[in-house]
């Protein structure tokens, strides 16, 4: 069933419907995990090499480790199918082409870590795929793969219960924390860690939060052994993505490739180019919250995590936004910054009004009115943000607008009013290449 | 129009509530469920999940406005959602979103006055592989044009 790279949507027709994924292998992996130990299914996934798919790439057998052992206490599984870093969309084709390889999924994270209760978190504004998937788990439990009657279907006295639950529409959800709180019944306000989820999580108990595709990746490396997983894709980072490619391309779209293929393979051969044959000006590689890279850097760029990290950026949720020739970077730079406003929960201070100022001082940029020390301001502003906040919602706001100003520093110096002073205090950083620009705006 | 549950509705109300560790986790299913029946979240309404989750309104205020999805004011019977973040953004979302305010005469979470639609401007709904995209009432259309728009929004009743 599992042939590389299609291993997590195969190109098999109506795998959707429990019959034709059972006839295709579907639900074998959970019964050769069933035959391990569950510490022996951990130490498989963490052999694996799987990665996180929610954006901060943690090696996902590792984090199941972190559980404690035993049954005294209640334990948790949230499934984190928030999906609303803008450029992301690759859960939906999950829920959507194959639920059940992510129930199996859960039934497998599930044993390894001894929970018996699985929340699938999905964001409000997929009402058609929270029903796909809803119909998926009803097919499971009527067929007595899910739930009490587990026991009889696979034998052994593991059972799970997996409830979907449906949010309302706010970005900050996808934080691992703050969908605790927000599954909890509270206001979705992220809290401070430690504690970690895995020693005081949802109702204070141990919890696990992976994403969607992460643990629907864990069936096919049961399947195919670990060793025979970690050997596809990039050393350090394996297997396939779902990468979502959006934005200036031909073909945007969902597709699976195996970790480590060439951006530019992605955007020019996977996706049929940029349309109307326009350069490329700027990408982002994994989501909003990524740095971005310029047009000219994508030369041997390779899309894993490992590489992306070597050169100033991350992986992400491998949401690729492509941006031609004529993008309007501030005007992009300034969207994004709109956005993590909008969606700062507002408990910390460097977040909920630094976010406010970054929109605020580029909309001076937008008017061609701002002055050359509004660049270092900005840039400052972005950096009291990070590291400074209760999540990583800070961290996220700042990476692209600091990101935008080093990679397109011209860009803005072209928005500064000429009259203003020219006297620039360029003490933040050193990674300035532009002074040609800044040559031709005083002339 | 009374602004309390059924029986039936309370009994899956507490049918719902039993399905959590606690059943305070219930209150989003259950303002889904209010917001269905009486299609925006009023004081009233608010009051009514309060007495039925068992929680000081309050509560319910506070998880209400932390959501953009629970309406606190009436909206139309076609909400009409329009992306402008990035990739839509890329792709002309900005001029559909211009387009639906000239058509509609009305701006970011608006209604007309015959309550036929209202408009918000969204952030990335998921979709961003068919941009632009917009979305009226739970049906998202993507590769969405001003045509299309245009069709859309005329067979809307
Ligand atoms: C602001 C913010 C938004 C996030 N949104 C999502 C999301 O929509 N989906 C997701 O799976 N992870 C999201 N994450 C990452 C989660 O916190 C968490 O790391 C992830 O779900 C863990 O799953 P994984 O280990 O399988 O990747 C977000 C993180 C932050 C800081
Ligand atoms: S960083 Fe921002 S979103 Fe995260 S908790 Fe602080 S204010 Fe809220
Ligand atoms: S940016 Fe519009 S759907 Fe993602």
């Amino acid at each position: 069933m599992y042939e590389a790279p299609h291993i997590v949507l195969p190109k098999i027709n109506g795998i959707h419907n429990v019959d034709v994924y059972i006839a295709n292998g579907g639900y074998s992996a959970y019964r050769k995990a069933l035959a391990m130990s569950p510490d022996q299914v951990t130490d498989e996934v963490k052999k694996s090499g799987l990665r996180g798919r929610g954006g901060a790439c943690f090696p996902t057998g590792l984090k199941w480790s972190f559980m404690p052992k035993g049954n005294e206490k209640p334990k948790y599984l949230a499934i984190n199918g928030d999906e609303s870093e803008p450029g992301s969309f690759k859960d939906r084709q999950i829920f959507e082409e194959n639920p059940h390889q992510l129930i199996e999924g859960i039934l497998i994270a599930g044993y390894a870590m001894g929970i018996k209760t699985a929340f699938i978190y999905i964001r409000g504004e997929y009402h058609k795929w929270v029903d796909c998937m809803q119909t998926a788990l009803d097919e499971a439990y009527a067929k007595g793969f899910v739930g009490e009657r587990m026991k009889q279907t696979f034998g052994g006295d593991y059972s799970m219960e997996i409830l979907v639950h449906k949010g309302a529409g706010a970005y900050i959800c996808g934080e691992e924390t703050s969908l605790m709180s927000s599954l909890e019944g509270d206001r979705a306000y992220p809290r401070y860690k430690p504690p970690f989820p895995a020693n005081k999580g949802l109702w204070g108990m141990p919890t696990t939060i992976n994403n969607v595709e992460t643990l629907a990746t864990v069936p096919p490396i049961l399947a195919m052994g670990a060793s025979a997983y970690a050997s596809i894709g990039a050393a350090g980072h394996s297997g396939t993505i779902l990468y979502g490619v959006s934005g200036h391309v031909n073909k945007p779209g969902v597709y699976e490739l195996v970790t480590g293929t060439l951006l530019s393979e992605i955007i020019y051969d996977v996706c049929g180019g940029v349309p109307g044959g326009k350069a490329v000006k700027a990408v982002i590689p994994g989501g909003s919250s990524m740095p971005p890279l310029r047009g000219d850097e994508l030369d041997g760029v390779r899309m894993d995590e490992e590489y992306l990290k070597k050169i100033g950026t991350h992986i992400g949720t491998a949401g690729i936004m492509v941006m031609d020739e004529d993008t309007d970077i501030v005007a992009v730079t300034l969207r994004i910054a709109r956005f993590y406003h909008h969606e700062s929960c507002g408990q910390c201070t460097p977040c909920r009004e630094g976010c406010g100022w970054m929109e605020k001082v580029l909309h001076r940029f937008a008017h061609s009115n701002a002055t050359f020390s509004d660049i270092d301001l900005l840039y400052n502003v972005a950096s009291n943000i990070e590291g400074n906040t209760i999540c990583a919602l800070g961290d996220a706001a700042a990476w692209p607008v600091k990101g935008f100003i080093e990679k397109f520093r011209g860009e803005f110096e072209a928005r500064c009013r000429p009259d203003r002073s020219l006297i620039s205090l360029n003490v933040v950083h050193g990674r300035r290449n532009t002074a040609e620009t800044l040559v031709t705006t005083l002339t | 129009m009374s602004t309390t549950f059924s029986t039936d509705e309370l009994q899956s109300i507490e049918a719902l509530k039993a399905k959590y560790p606690d059943p305070k986790a219930a209150i989003m299913p259950v303002m889904w469920m209010a917001q269905k029946k009486w299609g925006w979240l009023s004081e009233d309404v608010m009051q009514e999940v309060a007495r039925a989750m068992e929680l000081p309104y309050v509560h319910v205020l506070g998880v209400a406005s932390f959501y953009t999805m629970y309406f606190k004011k009436p909206m139309g019977r076609h909400h009409v959602q329009v992306c402008t973040n990035i990739s839509c953004m890329l792709r002309g979302g900005e001029a559909l979103y211009a387009h639906a305010k000239d058509r509609l005469g009305i701006g970011h979470n608006q209604k007309t006055d015959d309550s036929r639609f209202s408009l918000e401007e969204v952030e990335c709904m998921g979709a961003c592989g068919g941009a632009p995209m917009i979305a009226i009432n739970e049906t998202f259309h993507e590769n969405a044009s001003k045509e299309q728009m245009d069709a859309l929004l005329d067979a809307c009743t």
